[in-house]
């Protein structure tokens, strides 16, 4: 019910460059971005949360399962669905934790069970280096265009008006005014 | 002429990138390699369906090629599977069975419904030698080779095509290994 209405307001709300944007319009882009936010809030709130007396495990356990990826779904952290196979993954990885297992043979043992696809941060690898080398390859690609531009511009600077040219230059520009 | 042919870069980028990403839209999402092929069938230790006394472990699927399938009572697709599972029993093919995270109860009524392919059911309440093989959804099928190697994953219910074109033939193919 709330949310086609968040929508309308977020529209009427949002600025428009034709008219000139005032405080108020802001205003209420910012409450329909918190009432969107407290919309999200109780979908996770469904998914029980193991308890840790340690603080750090208890942080670990929230990173392993905010990073480890629900099989069954497509794009699921299994920290984030209720479907029964992340429950049973949840609950491996408090074992685990509780056997002392470091995160990554964690990452390991789910990974051997359930192949690579559980990892949301794939590792280097020679199917994945495509993936982790592209953006670095593109920026060295976009270096080097910058580079050849700055390049030709500086040598079109370069090519100043020789002691001749400048005198014919005044010359015809002195005319002009004179005319 | 050649600074006119570079103005053609951001068209050919666009060209390749628009056939690559053309290509991914006809990927099956769900599709993907099991981590489990070539590897030995994990180690485990479970009663049978037919009885809670009995023990057996991973050398059940040792010394002939066997089809491997998790199911259960819950599931509404196991269902439409067995006729298929029967099929590739009568084709003399070996089956075991893994009945998932059920009870033992439902379990046998299912099979007096449904018929049972299967040499022996491994009884797997708890889902530990699901988890095991990766196992995120019944029905999965795995094949197994004659040393106790899995060399097959099909997740997912076998259609009556599969058992023609793809099961019969895998199994075919490992036991003449």
């Amino acid at each position: 019910m709330a949310f086609p209405m968040s929508l309308s307001r977020l529209w009427n709300a949002w600025p428009r460059p034709w008219s000139s944007p005032c405080l108020s319009q802001v205003l209420s882009v910012l409450f329909c971005l918190l009432l969107l936010s407290a919309l999200a809030g109780p979908a996770s709130a469904a998914i029980e949360v193991h308890r840790f007396d340690n603080p750090v495990t208890q942080q670990r356990y929230q990173d392993l399962t905010d990073n480890l990826r629900c099989p069954k779904c497509q794009n699921q952290a299994i920290g984030d669905s209720n479907s029964p196979i992340a429950e049973d993954m949840r609950e491996q990885v408090v074992v685990l934790l509780e056997d002392g297992r470091s995160d990554r043979e964690i990452q390991d043992y789910m990974v051997r069970r359930f192949g690579d696809y559980v990892l949301y941060n794939p590792r280097l690898s020679g199917r994945t280096w495509l993936l982790w080398g592209l953006p670095a390859g593109l920026v060295v690609l976009g270096a080097l265009v910058i580079g050849l531009i700055v390049r030709a511009r500086r040598r079109a600077a370069g090519q100043a008006l020789s002691v001749a040219e400048r005198e014919r230059l005044n010359a015809l520009i002195n005319r002009e005014r004179t005319e | 002429m050649k600074r006119r042919l570079l103005l053609l870069i951001p068209l050919a980028i666009f060209v390749l990138l628009a056939v690559f990403l053309y290509q991914g839209l006809s990927l099956n999402p769900s599709a993907r390699e099991s981590a489990l092929l070539a590897r030995e069938f994990p180690d485990f230790e479970l009663s049978t369906l037919a009885d809670p006394e009995a023990r057996v472990d991973e050398s059940l699927l040792e010394g002939q090629v066997s089809v491997v399938n998790v199911w259960g009572e819950w599931c509404p697709t196991c269902k439409q599977e067995m006729p298929q599972l029967l099929a590739l029993a009568d084709h003399g093919v070996r089956l075991i069975g893994i009945d998932y995270k059920d009870t033992r109860a439902k379990a046998r009524e299912f099979l007096t419904t449904y018929g049972n392919p299967f040499e022996v059911n491994i009884f797997d309440p708890d889902g530990t030698l699901g988890f095991d093989l990766g196992v995120y959804g019944a029905p999965e099928t795995f094949i197994v080779d004659a040393e106790g190697v899995i060399r097959y994953h099909h997740t997912g219910y076998i259609t009556p095509e599969d058992v023609e074109r793809v099961i019969l033939p895998e199994v075919r193919k490992w036991r003449s290994q």
